[in-house]
């Protein structure tokens, strides 16, 4: 019962908060709206006791990379508005575009509606037992199993790193 | 309906002491967050040689409760030109960050509100990377110059000061080995040292980076008086503007009780596996007896009547507090000695974090303000490699003293010594590059006033 109070509240808050960001001709409160859908899933996350992602979900996106988002956001002009395009291709393919999601997202729910408690609004309760310490977990799977993988790919962020230090310094002509 | 009422009383039975906790931190913060305040007026009288507020209460012990009552009174403007729901959301935001990040804050062995999470620390760290956002929107919500170069400031310092604070506490939590904040304080006990003895250079600079962090000064340029009016709060008065201030204030108590829980032992009284220094347990019990009898003599003298009734009730408090302390510290009858350990606790933990945020102060009055690339150069160039390679060291002395079975005070000097080392290398090569830095720019400069000689 409190178990799908609390998911159905997450769960809304981040809908319709999606819905506002994308509804919003004022980029800041877009902004905000996102933010407010970031912290909703992460909410969904604690819920499942995935305690890490939920925290490595506020502090990398809300915290790191909004805060820059809305850095970035505050030194554009806001008042002057943005000309707005209208083409009728831009409908159609929007049109489409929803109806192939709402499709698939009703078949995903048809396949499901056999599995007992996977329905349409019964999810499964969260485990009530304490699970391994998956913070614990994650770090040996990370430093274990899956090191080289994860070696590479912080090689690679290193690598974008120095080449966008590189890209954006500035130029001088004198040697 | 009935089940859903069974469901809200079976919850309330389940974490009655999560959400007691939840509403005594909610409670109590605001009014320590006060409280720091006069104590910060009062330091700073006696470091200036004056004597502070004086007026109200005893050496001015009511003043907080004065200042708290004018403020919720006083005229609530919004700009015109504002936008309306950030405005309001913002100063919202700041507070609500500082205090939902005290929850994993273990103030005492049961005293937390969350005790089972297992990202304790990260939680607090975390919660607390909110605090920019509610800072920049107010801000530009305000539509002010000086409130959104206030703004900016603060977050371009806020996000630079963050990566140290972090590999700080990593330095710190490679002792404990664990992130549950009581478990933390518990390796302490076990280990027999607090870890600021182990890791003394991450201690220092998560103290420099958590003071850039409360944008207190010398780092406190987002609000710099002389130069934005009040920075991002510029804007903001009455019951906004103290939100903004609690919520400032609360975020000092969130990275002090960081500090105190990785690096100064936590909730345990000093030396607590010393037999001979037992005495210190009753030191909480003739604290709470003397402030009790301090309020009771000076009651009568007051000259306004709730003057005086509140001072009563803070000698009430005070002593049914030491009368609990006397009562179950001997005898370890369940329910009043649970509450007397979590008190106890409490008593020690909120000690070390006023001594904590007495640095701040000390700090505040004694060094002048940072100028902005300075700020960034201390940061990035000095602060940020020394955090990392501090980290390393710390690495390098657990394989020492675990792998190789060395001492483990004698790994920790080796490797401790290498980490100043860098340090001091870090500041030389600075110093230089800032040298020929400013001798190229004079040089720039020259040539430009040549030229238009020309």
């Amino acid at each position: 019962m409190l178990d799908s109070v609390i998911f159905y509240f997450f769960a809304g808050v981040a809908v319709i908060s999606a819905a506002l960001m994308i509804t919003r001709s004022n980029a800041i409160h877009s902004a905000v709206f996102l933010i407010t859908t970031l912290l909703a899933t992460a909410g969904i996350f604690l819920q499942l006791r995935a305690e890490f992602l939920f925290i490595a979900q506020i502090i990398l996106y809300v915290g790191g990379i909004m805060v820059l988002f809305v850095f970035v956001i505050m030194l554009v002009r806001l008042d002057v508005p943005l000309p707005r395009i209208r083409s009728p291709w831009g409908k159609l393919v929007a049109v489409f575009v929803a109806a192939a999601v709402a499709g698939e997202a009703g078949f995903i729910l048809w396949l499901a509606r056999k599995i007992p408690g996977q329905g349409l609004l019964a999810p499964l309760p969260a485990p009530s037992a304490k699970l391994a310490p998956n913070t614990e977990e994650f770090a040996k799977g990370l430093f274990g199993a899956y090191l080289l993988p994860f070696e590479i790919a912080s090689v690679l962020l290193l690598v974008a790193m120095v080449g966008a230090v590189v890209m954006a310094k500035k130029r001088t002509d004198t040697p | 309906m009935n089940s859903a009422l069974h469901g809200v009383l079976a919850f309330v039975q389940t974490w009655w002491v999560e959400l007691l906790c939840a509403v005594l931190i909610v409670a109590v913060v605001p009014l320590i967050a006060g409280y720091i305040v006069l104590v910060e007026r009062k330091v700073m009288a006696d470091m200036q040689a004056r004597l502070g507020p004086m007026r109200v209460g005893p050496h001015g012990l009511l003043q907080p409760i004065a200042d708290a009552v004018k403020l919720l009174i006083k005229e609530d403007l919004i700009p015109t030109n504002a936008d309306q729901f950030i405005f309001w959301f913002a100063p919202v935001l700041s507070m609500t960050v500082a205090l939902t990040s005290m929850g994993a804050v273990a103030f005492g062995p049961w005293f937390q509100v969350a005790r089972d999470i297992n990202i304790g620390l990260l939680f607090v760290v975390g919660i607390s990377a909110l605090g920019p956002l509610g800072i920049v929107l107010g801000g530009w919500a305000s539509n002010n110059h000086y409130s959104i170069i206030g703004a900016m400031r603060s977050t371009a310092q806020l996000v630079s000061y963050e990566t140290t604070a972090g590999f700080a506490i990593v330095s710190g939590l490679l002792f404990a080995g664990t992130l549950k904040v009581s478990a933390i304080v518990e390796a302490q006990h076990a280990d027999r040292v607090w870890y600021v003895f182990l890791a003394p250079v991450g201690f220092i600079t998560y103290l420099i980076a958590s003071i850039a962090e409360t944008n207190r000064a010398p780092f406190d340029i987002p609000e710099a008086e002389s130069e934005l009016v009040a920075g991002y709060m510029t804007e903001y008065s009455g019951f906004r503007w103290s939100l903004y201030f609690l919520g400032e204030y609360a975020n000092m108590i969130v990275v002090g009780s960081i500090g105190v829980t990785l690096f100064l032992g936590g909730w345990l009284r000093p030396f607590p596996n010393v037999p001979w220094l037992g005495w210190l347990d009753a030191l909480p019990t003739l604290f709470f007896v003397a402030s009790g009898v301090f309020c009771v003599s000076r009651a009568g003298k007051q000259p306004v009547r709730v003057q005086q009734l509140l001072m009563w009730a803070v000698a009430a408090i005070c002593f049914a507090v030491a009368l609990i302390f006397m009562l179950a510290g001997p005898y370890e009858v369940q329910p009043l000695h649970r509450i007397y350990a979590g008190l106890y606790g409490a008593f020690w933990f909120l000690l070390k974090v006023g001594a904590y945020i007495y640095v701040f102060m000390w700090l505040r009055f004694t060094l002048p303000r940072f100028r902005f690339d300075q700020l960034m150069r201390l940061g990035w160039h000095i602060l940020i490699p020394l955090a990392l390679v501090n980290v390393i060291a710390v690495g390098v002395a657990m394989a020492l003293s675990s792998g190789l079975g060395m001492n483990r005070w004698l790994a920790m000097i080796l490797t401790t010594g290498g980490t100043l080392l860098v340090g001091m290398l870090l500041i030389r090569w600075n110093d230089k590059h800032a040298a020929a830095a400013s001798a190229s720019r004079l040089a720039a400069s020259s040539e430009v006033e040549d030229s238009y000689a020309g």
